[in-house]
């Protein structure tokens, strides 16, 4: 369980400031699969990144499982880590490390399992996500889609209680996509896992979620079951999940018209 | 026009407090980075986590058995040259056979570290760079973070104890490579007797100068690793940044390499 209390963040200083969260609240429940669903530039991994402890908000509580992470110690976040697996959006997995070491790497480190053992669990984690048989691979020997599923079966090595998945189906085929979600499915119903989703594939987020959480512009403008996000009138989330290119969520980054910007233009030649 | 002149002046003023802050900034990273690799090798095994003896074997091939080749290449040939150029000086005034005792001085003392240490920061400095900053670049570090897994402890210290162990030995090895190549310069080219020119060279050369040759590279390879792994781990964004800190490593270890050398040669011959 994931308690997230006014958390505000700011990057930058001066002119250059720029609020990424500003008063962001939200619940993860145990067991509950979780989708943090928004646009690119909406604040979705800087939300995750200050789950996992990468940053320190300016203010707000943090809690896991009733304890604060915000202003911990690197030995308490550890404590805490350990708790946590967490697959990352490009993989992430070590160039100098074959398929099984990497696999391997959370549990030689931090339990004092045998070797025999361990290879009996790599080789579980790795039929878990159907990639039995790769293990004297090394990552750069691998296409995009296998990475991730390895990256998957590193972050259940430990059978963590809490699962972080930074856009597990971006740049998937279909198949791919559908293996995953229906891992991440599984993992929170048969071993209670809280899984945290960070993505913006929608059709991914409405099969797995147990609950969406909507944001843009670091606000959460919707949350709730995908029903009611389906169903919802707010005219965001309509031109969100309906793909809408004319909206009340511009396309443009730029805050200036247009034509005034060209207008202003000068040549000197 | 005074309140321009002002202007101008405070502007200057700003910009060099903003530079100084930020070299002060990338001194306390260093530093601290420092601290904690130093603590990981040497007080965490005694508190009973080992060091990773795996990586720290392959580091020590990678670093010292690979780079073998090119330290004695070039202090060999340092030798050579230090020979044939000291020979020209030296026979003006029918010394020629102290050449030995002066090559073997300057190599051991001064020339043998310096540049063993110099040739590493070009080839193992940057690798170290490129590596870890590949590593920043596609969030493995991060990875290694969120595993409860210290990266310093992991990628720092393995790489820090294997230059520490390996500069020296080259170092020695090196001053060999060095001493002999001036040797052979000299009982061929110069026509020097053989015995004549070992005989010089030994009553010359004294233990404590090969000792404070090889403190210098245990400092040298602390000045590699430190400033190339900080340098790769400050790195954010992409690509072009690896190869930005790469060359900002070499160059900054190169330097810092010449300066510590400076400042351990004065302090030697001050102590003596």
């Amino acid at each position: 369980m994931i308690k997230i209390r006014n958390l505000k963040k700011t990057f930058g200083e001066g002119d250059k400031k720029m609020i990424v969260l500003d008063n962001f609240n939200a619940d993860f429940e145990e067991g509950k699969v979780t989708c943090i669903l928004g646009g690119s530039g909406s604040g979705k991994s800087t939300v995750l990144k200050h789950m996992i402890g990468v940053y320190q908000p300016d203010s707000g509580e943090i809690e896991v499982d009733g304890e604060n992470i915000v202003g911990m110690n690197r030995e308490q976040m550890n404590k805490v880590r350990k708790k946590y697996g967490i697959m990352f959006q490009s993989g992430a997995l070590f160039n100098s490390m074959t398929v099984e070491e990497n696999v391997a790497l959370p549990l030689r480190e931090h339990t004092g399992l045998n070797e025999s053992t361990i290879k009996i669990m790599v080789k579980m984690k790795l039929e878990m996500v159907g990639l039995r048989g790769a293990e004297h691979l090394r990552p750069s020997q691998i296409s995009g889609g296998m990475l991730k599923r390895i990256s998957l079966a590193r972050a259940i090595s430990l059978d963590p209680k809490i699962v972080f998945y930074d856009e597990p189906s971006a740049g998937l085929d279909p198949i791919s996509i559908g293996v995953i979600d229906q891992l991440i499915k599984d993992l929170s119903n048969k071993m209670g896992i809280t899984s945290i989703v960070v993505t913006h594939e929608l059709a991914s987020a409405f099969r797995i979620a147990d609950k969406i959480i909507m944001l843009f512009k670091g606000e959460i403008i919707s949350s709730g079951t995908p029903e009611e996000i389906k169903n919802s009138d707010d005219p965001r989330v309509v031109q969100f999940i309906n793909g809408l290119p004319d909206g009340p969520i511009p396309f443009s980054k730029s805050q200036r018209d247009y034509g005034e910007e060209l207008k202003e233009m000068t040549f000197y030649n | 026009m005074t309140a321009q002149f002002f202007g101008y002046i405070g502007r200057k003023a700003f910009r060099i407090k903003d530079t100084f802050a930020d070299l002060f900034k990338e001194i306390s990273g260093v530093y601290y980075l420092t601290r904690h690799t130093l603590y990981c090798s040497f007080i965490e095994p005694l508190k009973g986590k080992p060091v990773k003896w795996g990586s720290m074997w392959i580091q020590m091939e990678e670093v010292g058995v690979k780079s073998a080749l090119i330290v004695f290449l070039t202090l060999f040939l340092i030798g050579v040259i230090l020979a044939i150029q000291t020979a020209y000086q030296m026979s003006q005034f029918g010394a020629l056979e102290y050449v030995g005792a002066l090559v073997g001085v300057a190599i051991t003392r001064e020339l043998g570290p310096l540049m063993a240490a110099l040739v590493m920061a070009g080839r193992v400095g940057a690798a170290f760079t490129a590596e870890l900053g590949t590593m920043k670049v596609s969030d493995e570090i991060l990875a290694l973070e969120t595993m409860a897994l210290d990266p310093v402890k992991f990628l720092i210290v393995p790489r820090f104890l294997a230059l520490i162990v390996m500069l020296p030995c080259l170092t020695i090895l090196g001053n060999l490579m060095g001493i002999f190549g001036g040797f052979l310069v000299g009982i061929t080219t110069l026509g020097i007797d053989p015995v004549i020119y070992i005989d010089r060279s030994v009553e010359a050369l004294q233990i404590k100068d090969v000792f404070s040759g090889l403190f210098k590279s245990g400092m040298f390879a602390l000045i590699i690793v430190m400033i190339g792994s900080y340098l790769a781990f400050v790195i954010e964004g992409g690509a072009e940044k690896v190869g930005q800190n790469t060359r900002s490593a070499v160059v900054t270890s190169m330097i810092l390499i010449i300066i510590s050398d400076m400042v351990f040669t004065a302090f030697f011959f001050f102590l003596e």
